[in-house]
């Protein structure tokens, strides 16, 4: 029983033509791919890094690439392909943390301003309005400033800052699904008012949300490596690419690697990200079904011949 | 007949729906009855009032616009009109229940069929086990003839027909005293239209349910109610049985006008007949007949209010023509 569940589901992601889109392309398998690495790079951090991130080493200040320090040391003396290592496990928690902050409290609020509508939902919807006038970065910068350094600071200030967005997309999609006859169908199952919104308009509003959430994991990547570079982010002595690069430009001229290298970390991991996302939306879009996936043919012939 | 034996009465009943520009008066003074296991057939065209009336029966009416403005309805014993929310809500999918016309958005797209029907059984059999209720879907599913195992399958996957059969195994999964059921087959083929009004009426006197079936179609009727009502501006015009309706030379001018634009097999036909012009005016109170504007036989006397009159044992119009007073016609 247990054993054809499993190859069921096998079965279906192979056949599942939002997959088999995403994945036509080269590149996105690519990027896919460096997303897992740079993931399980972050998780086995300890086991992958050849020295400890935050140790100084006065002895060995701004050093060169080597064969003891692949990317050189920081003017600490610390070793940059380790601090890289470990600033992976910050980018993607506050990444994953921050999209997770603002995709809850943003859906949770589309989802009353949908429903509810009226007074509740103007309200709503102008703070909303208000939010989004003011660029991201400065929101995040603002709430950063607030709440000040750490982790989970960090984390809500970006979370907070991408909240309209999906507060936004929410209520549009609850919008055009409240008046659906299967909703009424509900209703008329007697369904209340919330189990009917959680039931039947809350899973129809989800595909576009998930859109969102992979395309703005690289913008929360972004936004952190900015608030950390600025300052305001993950406090000194834990590795931040952010940090590193603000943390490195000073010595651009003698050893670019150590501002550099973190850099093009933050470019790899933002750029997969986007890639990703944009992918994913494009095998969503029902308009452009068809124009994409040559995977579909293979299949089809396949199928003709059994 | 006693009180008790009627599961649905319907006295006076007005809806209004307020809107920014005008008031629509959508029914006038609408009286209905309907006994256990009946079937009535709502006849009508397009504006007559008559899904206004379903959904005042179950208060759906759409919020802050659609209101009852005088009358009662009697639900199996309940007073729709003066009883909370939340009995009502309890009521829906158990006593009272609704198939939609077009099956292809009566149905969740992100659920399986399976989960849909189980959807209104555990909201009105909370206490039963997940084994019970799957069980119950299983039933449920094959009653209305598709293979139990296909419950783990979405919407998409199935064919309109299919999809409609769905829609009536959740109206039916609490067992239902009444059902609504608002042009079931209007989106449907005509061979899948005779299929599931076959399946509607067997699963009926199976399940002994009763229903209101509105439609304009005049053979659907025929072929399904027992008892028809005939809509016209809000108002029942005429009402009776099927017999009384189908095989019978007295009629309301407008049903006349109705069966009129029927082709006929045995008469050879170019043009089908229409009845000229328009709808009276819903935002205007009626004042006396709202057909005579289109009646051929309309004289001053139509401008005067005009009640429902008896011309047989189970037979009422409303029309001046049939005054037992006068000789006239």
């Amino acid at each position: 029983m247990e054993n054809t569940k499993k190859k069921g589901l096998l079965d279906r992601l192979k056949s599942s033509r939002v997959l088999r889109v995403m994945f036509g392309r080269k590149i996105i398998v690519v990027c896919a791919v460096l997303i897992l690495v740079m993931v399980l790079v972050a998780i086995f951090a300890p086991v992958i890094a050849p020295y400890d991130p935050n140790k100084d080493d006065l002895y060995n200040v701004l050093k060169g690439c080597s064969a003891e320090h692949w990317l050189g040391t920081d003017s600490n003396g610390r070793d940059v392909l380790s601090r890289i290592i470990y600033g992976a496990r910050v980018s993607f928690t506050v990444g994953l943390v921050a999209v997770l902050i603002s995709s809850v409290i943003g859906m949770a609020l589309g989802l009353i301003s949908g429903v509810a509508g009226g007074v509740v939902d103007s309200v709503i919807m102008r703070i909303m309005d208000a939010m989004m006038a003011v660029p991201m970065l400065i929101l995040a910068l603002f709430l950063g400033a607030i709440l000040g350094q750490g982790l989970f600071n960090v984390c809500l200030a970006i979370g907070i800052s991408m909240v309209p967005q999906y507060a936004r997309i929410t209520r549009g999609q609850v919008l055009s699904v409240r008046n659906a006859d299967y909703v009424t169908a509900g209703t008329l199952c007697g369904a209340s008012r919330v189990r009917n919104t959680l039931v039947h308009v809350f899973p129809n509003c989800l595909s576009a949300n998930i859109v969102t959430m992979t395309a703005s994991l690289g913008g929360a990547i972004l936004a952190e490596a900015n608030l950390s570079f600025l300052g305001m982010g993950i406090s000194p002595p834990t590795a931040s690419w952010g940090a590193m690069v603000s943390g490195g430009y000073k010595y651009l001229s003698n050893q670019p690697v150590i501002a550099i290298a973190p850099g093009i970390a933050i470019m790899i991991v933002v750029l997969c990200f986007n890639m990703c996302g944009d992918a994913l939306r494009d095998a969503l879009d029902p308009k452009l079904r068809g124009t994409l996936g040559n995977g579909s043919k293979k299949r089809r012939k396949a199928t003709k011949g059994v | 007949m006693s009180e008790k034996e009627k599961l649905l009465k319907i006295q006076d009943l007005s809806v209004e729906y307020d809107t920014e520009i005008s008031t629509v008066y959508a029914v006038n003074g609408l009286d209905m009855e309907l006994g256990y296991g009946e079937t009535l057939g709502l006849v009508g065209e397009t504006g007559a009032g008559k899904t206004s009336t379903a959904l005042s029966i179950i208060q759906l009416l759409p919020e802050g616009i659609g209101f009852v403005t005088s009358g009662s309805i009697q639900l199996d014993g309940v007073d729709m009109l003066n009883t909370p929310e939340e009995t009502i809500r309890k009521m829906r999918g158990s006593t009272v229940s609704m198939i939609f016309q077009d099956p292809m958005s009566a149905l969740n797209p992100v659920m399986t069929v399976g989960a849909q029907i189980m959807e209104v059984l555990k909201i009105h059999h909370p206490e039963q086990s997940r084994a019970q209720l799957e069980a119950r879907v299983d039933e449920m599913m094959e009653l209305v003839g598709i293979p139990a195992k296909r419950k783990t399958e979405y919407p998409h996957q199935f064919s309109g027909g299919m999809k409609q059969r769905i829609v009536i195994a959740v109206a039916l999964a609490c067992e239902p005293k009444l059902i609504l059921a608002d042009e079931p087959t209007t989106a449907l083929d005509v061979t899948i239209q005779a299929q599931m009004l076959g399946l509607i009426n067997d699963l009926q006197k199976r399940l002994n349910t009763a229903m209101i079936l509105i439609t304009h179609d005049l053979g659907v009727v025929a072929q399904t109610c027992e008892k028809v009502m005939v809509m016209y501006a809000g108002e029942a015009i005429e009402y009776g049985t099927a017999e009384d309706i189908f095989e019978t030379d007295q009629r309301h001018p407008y049903t006349q006008g109705l069966f009129n634009a029927i082709p006929k097999l045995n008469e050879e036909c170019d043009r089908l007949e229409a009845i000229e012009g328009m709808m009276a005016d819903p935002t205007q109170k009626p004042k006396g007949c709202r057909f005579a504007d289109r009646c051929k036989y309309a004289t001053a006397e139509c401008r005067a209010q005009q009640p429902m009159r008896q011309v047989g044992p189970t037979h009422y119009i409303r029309c001046r023509l049939f005054d037992p007073m006068q000789s006239a016609r």
